[in-house]
């Protein structure tokens, strides 16, 4: 449920890291608290995104939450996929769910990001 | 006791049940200094005979059967029996917002298809379930375009009426908005001015037709605030949409409106039908309920309220406004009103308030007692000037039982001495000739 | 509910009836010369006709009849619908505002000619001040979040013209979506205080939100979750000290009137939701009206115009000297007024006390019956309504509100208000309504306590409840993500 190779935050993010670009989704969790996603409001690339502040919003049919950034940089890449079929979050919310990809400007801040079996026992206290 | 079938017997019962001494037992957690000792002071409660005589005295007190030239955004249009026939429906008028759609899918597809109505008037991609009336709905576009463009002011042509002038300074007062009032000598907005006052506007918010009842320029409207990245926020009047090319044709990107004329009565001004449209791609800033077309769990077509992300009981202090309700009743009968009258209806309504309007405007100003306040095309409402007295001219003629338009004074000097007349579908020839006749006579 | 009579709900559109030809109302012989439309028009006249239906009266009559008989009002059976005091609808009140006095009346008559209305009018101001004990009164607004939008605006009015517009408005975590929505539209930042362990507004929570820069608190009495806040006089009394003004929403006056007055509570402005404590019909979602009612001292900023009677006893509309301006065109929701009228004067001043007593016993009696089998949070007396919660049924069986609610579709009884207010899990708002026998009640109790054993013995059949209405559940994702608002010709097939 929470692959390995991934870093996570409190607010239910990932961060998958490939040199110093970042994608980043929410977590099975996360997606399994919203329930059915209708829509997704993205950055466009080229904009700034900070650690710990908001990126965009997500929303269920009668929920609305915010994104917030796991790490600070430059969106490089949108899921163009999340604009019509916002629903493959739900099903595929490390994969084809992803939603941006960010050019991290300080990676030391992977540093703060939990593991997976860090963050499992983060939501198990959660929940 | 009226309207409450616990007997006192049964009263005792659920007291005993709950435990609970006596009925003041209940109020305990009121503070004793300030509870009421012996209730409110109003006169006693009457038998629905009583009511009913005390409520018809009141209302034999209002002339209601004169004959009326009054406008002014409230008409008196005909009503076709069908629509109250629909509307006092208790399983209509009883029920709630359709928050269970699966008992409430009357109330739901009567929306979606007064929304289809007024896409198809305005020619707008999408509607909302309405808002409170035209005034309203001309704020929450202002407020909708700011949000839309990140800019801050916008720009009202003085020939949006002026309550709604008023009703938008007002909203503006918290800061959400300013507001600049782009001068319309005519009625129609000063395209000089305009393109003057434009820049960094959200919003470019007309009325066609003018408060005055003159036709606008949308096209050169649209073109400025385009140009200058504003949104085009039209006003409209439905029932000449009947008859007039949609405002989406000149490029608005918000039409609003009193819906009012489609099958509501006028009632002394309220409640309204604020219509409310737009273009697709501003879907999620539109404010206000929307009802959309899905299936059930079984495949069969149903309705239900969507988008409600944008509504404040979901975003809270981010929605997108904070109504909370939409005015439902007259909107289900402006769909029967609209679905009764059909576009060869519309049309034909139109058209027949359009010639009388004109029919009367050319007979008051042949008697020399009046003449054209501006030059300007118009549909079923202009305005005159008067040669004398306002106010002794309309005292004179409704003591003969005319309402003879409504004097512009009211909104200030600058009006002074013109007088507003509506003509719709209802009033006679017979009706005009004669109150042509009694205007020479004075 | 049997399907054998009630003509079948197909979706079938109106726009789907008819043929080409087929006419409803036809317009008049023209008795005036033709003119040039086009002309007249200066050149607007419209290319294409509006997509509007093609139908007969009778298929008009059969279409609405269809979709009203899917729908489900007070008059169709128990509406317990928190916060919304969905009560009987007097059919007298329909009568009266029909009168062609009324409904007839253009809002621009001169008033001379509009008497009995203003009088009426008037007499509602009056009404309205005394139960509220706030004795300036506006009737304009239409709705009660337009009322709060008002009432909001008016606070804001005085602090300016007391030299500062102030910034924050302080807001319970227990209330309604529309309190911060409006709070926001009027420019202010919500502040928001926890409940205590009774439901009601943490004191020290309170004292720490509060400060100079505080405009407003804006609170429901009794609150959201049905309780009457003790601390009431206290709380007005430290608002006031911090030189804040108290809002009562009064979305909940149904349970005190008569007894209780918000002016005598320290409240300064409050809205009555008309369609609420006075009866008038809810419309399927309005109209409404959301009078304003305020102190003395706030009555020169109350919105335009309000009637006003003079020494000769003539109504007339006024402007009040530092009015906030309109809050919408004319005079207000005249057409619910007159409903609104007409039930206080149904009632009278005791029948409004006998309102409030039975609403209260009535929600303690049925929370009596259902806490057992329901966790019940807030565990005291209740006044109108009271807050239960289906977490022990989502624990122990799965079972969650929603189920729940749906479940009682098949009972023939509308659900109460659910998954609000937020600070409880599974909240089920219960408001039972002065006007629901004793028969209605029990059998709404057996009802709930029956469903919680069906929780017991087959949770799965109440996930897929409800089975017997026109439709089952909706589709809402589908509806949200491929939103199909409109019906469209060119889509949806040539008229």
């Amino acid at each position: 449920m929470y692959p390995a190779d991934l870093r996570y935050d409190k607010e239910h993010e990932w961060v998958k890291v490939d040199g110093d670009v970042a994608t980043i989704g929410i977590s099975d969790f996360a997606q399994e608290q919203l329930g059915e996603v209708v829509y997704v409001d993205l950055p466009s690339v080229g904009d700034p995104v900070t650690r710990g502040e908001s990126f965009g919003e997500i929303e269920s049919v009668k929920s609305v939450s915010e994104l917030f950034a796991p790490v600070s940089g430059e969106v490089v890449e949108v899921n163009p996929e999340l604009q019509d079929t916002p629903e493959v979050i739900n099903q595929d919310s490390y994969g084809v769910g992803w939603m941006i990809k960010v050019k991290m400007s300080d990676p030391g801040e992977l540093d703060e990001l939990m593991t997976a079996k860090d963050y499992e026992s983060f939501v198990a206290q959660e929940a | 006791m009226r309207f409450i079938p616990v007997t006192c017997e049964q009263q005792e019962s659920m007291l005993r049940a709950i435990g609970a001494r006596d009925i003041d037992e209940l109020f305990e957690d009121i503070p004793k200094s300030v509870r009421l000792k012996t209730g409110v002071s109003l006169a006693r409660g009457l038998s629905e005979i009583e009511l009913a005589a005390e409520l018809e005295a009141l209302s034999a007190e209002n002339a209601t059967h004169l004959v009326s030239f009054l406008g002014g955004g409230c008409y008196d249009h005909y009503i076709p029996a069908i629509v109250d026939a629909v509307v006092s429906k208790p399983a209509f008028f009883t029920a709630y917002t359709p928050y269970q759609p699966e008992v409430s899918q009357g109330t739901l597809q009567a929306t979606y298809e007064y929304q289809s109505m007024v896409c198809a008037l305005t020619g707008m991609d999408v509607a909302n379930a309405s808002v409170y009336d035209g005034a309203t709905a001309l704020v929450e576009a202002a407020l909708m375009a700011a949000r839309v463009t990140k800019r801050h002011s916008v720009v009202v042509s003085e020939g949006v009426h002026p309550e709604w002038r008023d009703v938008l300074r007002t909203y503006a007062a918290s800061g959400a908005i300013s507001v600049v009032e782009c001068p319309a000598p005519d009625g129609c907005i000063d395209l000089d001015a305009l393109r003057s006052s434009v820049v960094d506007a959200a919003a470019v918010l007309v009325s066609c037709p003018s408060f005055l009842g003159t036709v606008e320029d949308l096209a050169s409207v649209g073109e400025i605030a385009h140009e200058a990245g504003a949104l085009c926020v039209v006003s409209a009047d439905p029932v000449l949409l009947g008859i007039m090319e949609p405002p989406s044709s000149f490029g608005a990107d918000i039409v609003v409106g009193e819906g009012q004329s489609l099958g509501n009565p006028m009632s002394y001004g309220g409640p309204g039908l604020g219509l409310f449209a737009c273009r697709q791609e501003f879907l999620r800033q539109m404010p206000g309920r929307i009802v959309g077309r899905t299936v059930d769990v079984d495949g069969r077509p149903g309705f239900v309220l969507t988008m409600q992300t944008r509504e404040q009981h979901i975003r809270r202090e981010r929605a997108t406004s904070n109504i909370c309700s939409n005015h439902s009743l007259n909107a289900i009968a402006a769909g029967v009103y609209l679905a009764a009258v059909g576009q060869e209806g519309l049309a034909g309504i139109a058209s027949a308030c359009v010639a009388k309007a004109h029919y009367l405007h050319d007979a008051l100003v042949r008697t020399g007692a009046f003449s054209p306040a501006n030059g300007r095309p118009f549909g079923y409402e202009f305005a005159l000037r008067y040669e004398g007295d306002v106010r002794a001219m309309q005292e004179a003629l409704l003591d003969r039982g005319y309402l003879a338009g409504l004097d512009l004074s009211r909104f200030g000097e600058r009006y002074s001495g013109m007088v507003l007349f509506a003509v719709t579908e209802k009033r006679t020839r017979a009706q005009m000739d004669a109150f042509v006749e009694e205007v020479v006579s004075l | 509910m049997s399907q054998g009579t009630r003509p079948p709900l197909t979706g079938r559109l109106i726009f789907e009836s008819g043929t080409p030809e087929s006419r409803c109302v036809t317009p008049p012989e023209p008795d005036v010369p033709d003119v040039d439309m086009d002309a007249a028009l200066g050149g607007m006249l419209r290319r294409e006709a509006p997509a509007l239906p093609h139908v007969t009266e009778v298929e008009i009559a059969r279409h609405y009849e269809r979709l009203a008989s899917a729908n489900f009002g007070v008059d169709t059976g128990f509406y317990p619908l928190g916060s919304c005091t969905m009560k009987y609808n007097p059919k007298i009140d329909e009568w009266a505002c029909r009168l062609d006095g009324f409904a007839d009346a253009h809002p621009y008559q001169p008033e001379v000619t509009v008497q009995g209305l203003l009088h009426l009018m008037y007499d509602l101001q009056s009404a309205l001040g005394e139960v509220s004990g706030l004795p300036a009164v506006s009737l304009q607004p239409a709705a009660g979040a337009h009322g709060e939008l008002t009432g909001l605006m008016v606070i804001r009015a005085y602090h300016v013209a007391m030299g500062d517009a102030r910034k924050r408005v302080i807001i319970p975590d227990s209330a309604h979506g529309t309190n911060p929505a409006t709070v926001a539209m009027c420019g202010y930042e919500v502040t928001q205080v926890p409940s205590d362990a009774r439901g009601g507004v943490d004191l020290d929570g309170l004292r720490a939100a509060l400060g100079p820069d505080v405009a407003a608190i804006m609170l429901t009495n009794p609150n959201t979750l049905g309780l009457f806040d003790e601390n009431i006089c206290a709380i007005t009394q430290l608002v006031h000290e911090a030189g804040a003004l108290a809002y009562c929403d009064g979305a909940n006056l149904n349970a005190i009137m008569g007894h209780a007055r918000p002016g005598d509570l320290g409240f300064d402005v409050m809205h009555i939701n008309l369609h609420k404590t006075f009866a008038t019909p809810h419309g399927g979602g309005g109209p409404g009206a959301g009078p304003v009612c305020v102190a003395p001292a706030l009555a020169e900023f109350l919105p335009s115009p309000v009637v006003v009677r003079d020494g000769e006893g003539e109504y007339h509309l006024h402007t009040p000297e530092k009015t906030i301006g309109r809050v919408r065109s004319f005079l207000g929701n005249v057409g619910v007024l007159v409903r609104a009228y007409s039930y206080i004067r149904a009632l009278g001043g005791d029948g409004l006390k006998d309102v409030s007593e039975q609403a209260v016993l009535s929600a303690n009696y049925l929370a009596q019956r259902l806490r057992g089998e329901y966790e019940l949070p807030y565990d005291r007396r209740c006044m109108h309504e009271f807050v239960l919660s289906a977490e022990r049924q989502r624990k122990e069986h799965g079972v969650r509100t929603l189920d729940i609610a749906k479940r009682l579709l098949d009972y023939g009884i509308h659900p109460p208000t659910v998954y609000f207010p937020l600070i409880v899990h599974e909240a089920m708002m219960i408001e039972p309504t002065e006007t629901e026998s004793l028969e209605t009640l029990d059998r709404f109790a057996d009802v709930m306590l029956a469903i919680a054993e069906e929780a017991k013995s087959d949770p799965e059949m109440l996930h897929g409840a409800p089975y017997s209405t026109p439709v089952r559940r909706l589709d809402e994702a589908r509806a949200a993500r491929e939103p199909d608002l409109a019906w469209k010709p060119m889509r949806d097939g040539a008229l």
